[in-house]
């Protein structure tokens, strides 16, 4: 009972978001309907676990490693931090990945990266923190109760998609670490493993590996930052960047990088890799903006996926990708062309 | 092998069903749940690999005829280039139906703005007439000026060319295989034209 009525609020049609106001307006809606008790479902904390989640029995399932499992299990919605849009289907989110370190095809990595060792996970903290060190996965997470977090995800090449991420504010790992005064950035470095990733060793690839990707502190602290370790209630997928990621859901997707090693504090700005490739298209910020075009294509409109052929819906790109409330004040005064 | 007019008719089949199977295997593929998520995005950039692929064939008949000795070949270029025009064309409509869905004002902005789309139209533009004219009516009918008309195909393999480098993201294998190719077919004709 409770999952069919779960589907129904989820089964919004997402043609129907093509204005802030009116995605406002559905929040406004859900959450009064929430507080009258007349989805009870929709405010259970249980429905966020795997089983409320429908997976085809044909698709891979990613369990994850055992010591996280129960915390999956154990993970809550977060309504507030949560769009009410229609999810990308399971299907669409494990075989649509860009993660170049296996492979420029979009169906690349979910081929490539299925015998990625990625569990024991080692992960540096490094640079202005009184606690640096080199820590388990395990460890980082210990602390940390996971969330179900229903996000929008604006890739920069005009497609986007929406997805349920199991993970815990960046903020919280961050204040573990204790940051001096003097960390002003965060440095994310992806695994840099030859043997693994196949793009890594190509003659013809212009990115400089390992991948690197940075946020100003205080995007960094922002409540929408999320590390995930989950996605549709199950352990993050290789292709998806197991088993930890970074989900800046305002900025382009390349900005949320995949399986990290290192997390680096500093006072000087990194230089983020696709910045350093082609810093003519890839600003360090990549805030999704439809007013700022790629220099190769527009950015005023994306293509929803899943799309089909004859309706490619087409839906119109959001200031934030729709997060404007809680982050356009980040960037006040801020010349967004300029830094784009 | 079979010889004489049955021979002959047997091999145009056999091309032409040939160069028809790209095209077949995207729709099994499709058919077949098996382009991925974004199937519009696969079958727009297959239908460009294989126009581009094609164009490069046709430029192939020459240096093949001249080298390899090769002159079967010669009844078969016009095959190539009609072909490299009909999936060009599927290209150009995949784009604008299944990526673009035909809104307007996006097709506006992207012919006018981008410089990937507005080399690839121009090079499909510059394709008519050679289509047109593919005919051996008009091939008598132009004489001379047939020849000069359709040498029309080395701008647009440079225009294809730079239309397929400003897709490049990061990884230009591809690219430099077809640049590398290119390079030495043009050449090829800069050869010929110095020795006369």
């Amino acid at each position: 009972m409770s999952k069919r009525l779960i589907r129904e609020a989820l089964n919004i049609p997402s043609s129907e978001i093509t204005s802030e106001s009116i995605y406002k307006q559905r929040r406004r809606l859900i959450q009064a309907a929430m507080s009258a008790a007349i989805l009870p479902a929709f405010a259970y904390p249980s429905f966020a676990r795997a089983a409320g989640y429908e997976i085809p029995d044909d698709l891979p399932r990613y369990p994850g490693p055992a010591w996280l499992r129960q915390k999956l299990a154990s993970a809550v919605r977060n309504p507030d931090l949560s769009v009410s849009d229609e999810l990308a289907p399971y299907y669409h989110i494990i075989t649509h990945n860009n993660f170049y370190e296996f492979g420029t095809d979009k169906r690349d990595p979910a081929r490539y990266a299925q015998n990625f060792k990625t569990d024991p996970w080692k992960v540096e903290i490094s640079g202005e923190v009184a606690k640096p060190g080199n820590y388990n996965l395990e460890d980082i997470l210990a602390p940390h109760a996971l969330e179900d977090r229903v996000y929008r995800l604006r890739c920069v090449e005009a497609w986007s998609m929406v997805i349920p991420w199991l993970g815990f504010p960046l903020a919280d790992l961050i204040k573990r670490f204790e940051p001096t005064s003097k960390a002003k950035y965060v440095h994310f470095t992806t695994i840099l493993d030859k043997e693994q990733m196949s793009e890594q060793r190509s003659s013809f690839g212009t990115i400089d590996w390992p991948y690197v990707e940075g946020l100003r502190m205080d995007e960094a602290m922002n409540p929408l930052t999320l590390m995930a370790v989950g996605v549709y209630g199950n352990a993050l997928p290789p292709q998806n960047g197991a088993p930890l990621r970074l989900v800046v859901p305002w900025k382009y997707g390349f900005k949320s990088i995949k399986s990290i090693v290192r997390i680096h504090f500093s006072e000087t700005m990194p230089e983020t890799s696709w910045n350093v490739t082609a810093p003519s298209e890839y600003g360090f910020y990549a805030n999704v903006n439809p007013a700022v075009d790629h220099p190769r294509w527009s950015q005023a409109t994306e293509r929803q996926l899943p799309s089909s052929l004859l309706s490619p819906n087409i839906v119109d790109t959001l200031p934030f990708n729709g997060y404007a409330d809680q982050v356009a004040h980040l960037y006040k005064g801020m010349d967004l062309a300029k830094w784009f | 092998m079979v010889s004489g007019e049955k021979g002959r008719l047997l091999r145009w089949w056999f091309f032409f069903l040939l160069l028809l199977s790209p095209l077949a295997a995207l729709f099994v593929n499709l058919l077949n749940d098996n382009l991925g998520a974004d199937p519009a995005k696969v079958i727009v950039k297959e239908l460009g690999f294989w126009a581009i692929t094609l164009l490069w064939l046709t430029l192939s008949v020459t240096p093949g005829i001249k080298l390899l000795g090769w002159r079967w070949l010669m009844s078969f270029r016009r095959m190539l280039g009609l072909y490299t025009f009909f999936y060009a064309v599927l290209h150009l409509l995949s784009f604008a139906t299944f990526l673009v869905g035909w809104r307007w004002d996006i097709l506006l902005t992207e012919l006018t703005k981008r410089p990937y789309i507005v080399v690839g139209s121009l090079a499909l533009l510059l394709l008519i007439p050679l289509t047109f004219t593919s005919t051996k009516a008009m091939q008598r009918r132009l004489g001379r000026r047939w020849k000069k008309l359709h040498s029309l195909v080395y701008p647009i393999s440079l225009l294809a060319m730079l239309h397929f480098i400003w897709q490049i993201r990061s990884d230009f294998g591809q690219q430099l295989i077809f640049a590398i190719l290119l390079a030495i077919l043009l050449g090829y004709r800069l050869y010929l034209n110095r020795r006369s």
